[in-house]
C-alpha cells in the first residue's frame, strides 16, 4: 500500500535524523535560553558565572528520567547516547500519535470495496467532504 | 554540554500564569480533537504520527545562528498545519511536546501549558492563516508553495517568541527593572534568524512531500485554487 511506503519511508528519515545527523547540532544556547540569559556573565562551558538575569531563577525538572536531554542514562558513549536516545523518542512519538490519531479517527461507514485506490491517486479530489 | 531545546523551564514563569495556560492550552487542545476528528481518516492517521515523529527528530537538530554562539531548532508549526491541517497539526506538536517535558527532561512539566500555547496553538493557528491566504494569492506552483511555507514558517517562530514576551510580562519571575523591551528585542531578532532556518526547512519538506506524493500536503487538498464558484466548501474566506 502507497500510504505505508510513504510512512515508513518518513519515519526511516526520521530516525536518521534524530540517531545519527542529532550528533552534530549545534551545542550552542538556543534563542530563547541565549535571551534569558542577557545580563548574566557566562564561562566557557556556558554556566552563569555572575551578574542577573532570568536563566538564573531556572529550577530543578521535576522527571529528569533516564532520558533526561537526550541520553541515555549511564551509557557513556556520548554519539550512542544521543543517537539512541534520539530514536526511543522517534518510535515513542509515532506510536503514541499514531495511536492516539487512529483511535480518535473518523470511520466512514462501510467504504465500498476497492474504491479505495482512488483516494491514492495525486490530484483526484479528495473523498467526500466533512 | 548543556542542550535545552527552545522550550520554557521550571521557574522561569510563576506557577499561577503558568496553570492559567495550562487552561488555555487544554482548552485549544480539546477544540483540537474535535475539529480534527473530522479531518482525521484512515489516510490522515498514520501520517499525523509520521509528522509528529519527524518533528521530534528535527527539534533535536539545533542550527547554528552565524552570530556568535546561538543556536535554534525547528518548531515545526508551519510544517504540520502544511502537511496534516491546522486541527491536527496542533495536536502533533503537542504531543512532541509532552513526550519531551515527561521523557526527556526538556520543558519543564508545569510550564507545558505555556509550550503548547506559544507552540502548537499560536505558531499552527497563525501559520494556518498565513497558508491559507498566501495560497490564494500566490501562483499555483512549487515556488508559490515553498514561499508560502517559508514565510508562514518564519512568521510563526516569532510569533511564538512574542507568545512567550507576554507570559513573561504576564507572570516572569525575574524582575526586569521595567526591562521588558530588551527582552522582547533580543527574543524577536534571535527568532527571527531562527525563523530563516524554520522556514528554509519547512520549504524544504514540503515541496519534497509535494513533489512525491501530492495528495499527501493538507493544504493543497484543502485550499483548492479559487475556482469560479463551485459548492461552497470549507471555510468562509471568500
Amino acid at each position: 500500500m502507497r500510504k505505508w511506503s510513504f510512512v515508513v519511508g518518513g519515519l526511516l528519515v526520521a530516525l536518521l535524523l534524530a540517531g545519527v545527523v542529532s550528533n552534530f547540532a549545534s551545542p550552542h544556547p538556543d534563542g530563547l535560553d541565549s535571551s534569558l540569559r542577557e545580563g548574566c556573565t557566562l564561562d566557557t562551558d556556558g554556566e552563569i558565572t555572575g551578574g542577573s538575569c532570568p536563566a538564573q531563577q531556572e529550577q530543578e525538572h521535576e522527571i529528569g528520567g533516564p532520558l533526561a536531554d537526550y541520553g541515555i542514562a549511564g551509557l557513556d558513549n556520548e554519539f550512542l547516547s544521543t543517537g539512541l536516545s534520539g530514536v526511543l523518542g522517534v518510535l515513542l512519538t509515532f506510536v503514541l500519535a499514531g495511536g492516539a490519531f487512529r483511535l480518535v479517527r473518523r470511520r466512514d461507514a462501510a467504504p465500498e470495496t476497492g474504491g479505495s485506490r482512488d483516494a491514492d491517486r495525486p490530484g483526484t479530489p479528495a473523498t467526500s467532504q466533512g | 554540554m548543556e542542550t535545552l531545546a527552545m522550550h520554557i523551564s521550571n521557574g522561569i514563569i510563576d506557577g499561577p500564569v503558568a496553570a492559567a495556560f495550562g487552561v488555555v492550552a487544554l482548552a485549544a487542545m480539546a477544540v483540537g480533537v474535535r475539529r480534527g476528528r473530522q479531518d482525521l481518516d484512515d489516510r490522515l492517521a498514520p501520517m499525523a504520527g509520521l509528522v509528529a515523529a519527524f518533528i521530534f527528530a528535527v527539534q533535536m537538530l539545533n542550527f547554528p545562528i552565524f552570530t556568535a554562539g546561538i543556536s535554534g531548532h525547528l518548531l515545526g508549526g508551519a510544517l504540520a498545519a502544511m502537511l496534516v491541517g491546522p486541527w491536527v497539526g496542533a495536536l502533533c506538536i503537542a504531543v512532541v511536546l509532552v513526550v519531551q517535558a515527561l521523557v526527556f527532561g526538556d520543558g519543564g512539566v508545569a510550564m507545558l501549558g505555556l509550550n503548547v500555547t506559544n507552540m502548537a496553538v499560536l505558531a499552527v493557528a497563525v501559520a494556518y492563516l498565513l497558508i491559507a491566504l498566501l495560497l490564494r494569492v500566490l501562483p499555483r506552483s512549487t515556488t508559490g508553495l515553498a514561499v508560502t511555507a517559508f514565510v508562514a514558517a518564519l512568521v510563526s517562530v516569532v510569533v511564538a517568541a512574542m507568545g512567550f514576551v507576554l507570559q513573561y510580562w504576564l507572570g516572569g519571575t525575574a524582575d526586569l527593572g521595567g526591562n521588558l523591551a530588551a527582552l522582547a528585542g533580543t527574543m524577536a531578532v534571535s527568532h527571527l534568524f531562527i525563523g530563516i532556518g524554520e522556514g528554509l526547512i519547512t520549504a524544504t519538506t514540503v515541496v519534497t512531500v509535494a513533489k512525491v506524493r501530492p495528495d499527501l500536503v493538507y493544504a493543497l487538498r484543502a485550499l483548492k485554487p479559487a475556482a469560479p464558484a463551485t459548492d461552497a466548501t470549507v471555510g468562509g474566506v471568500r
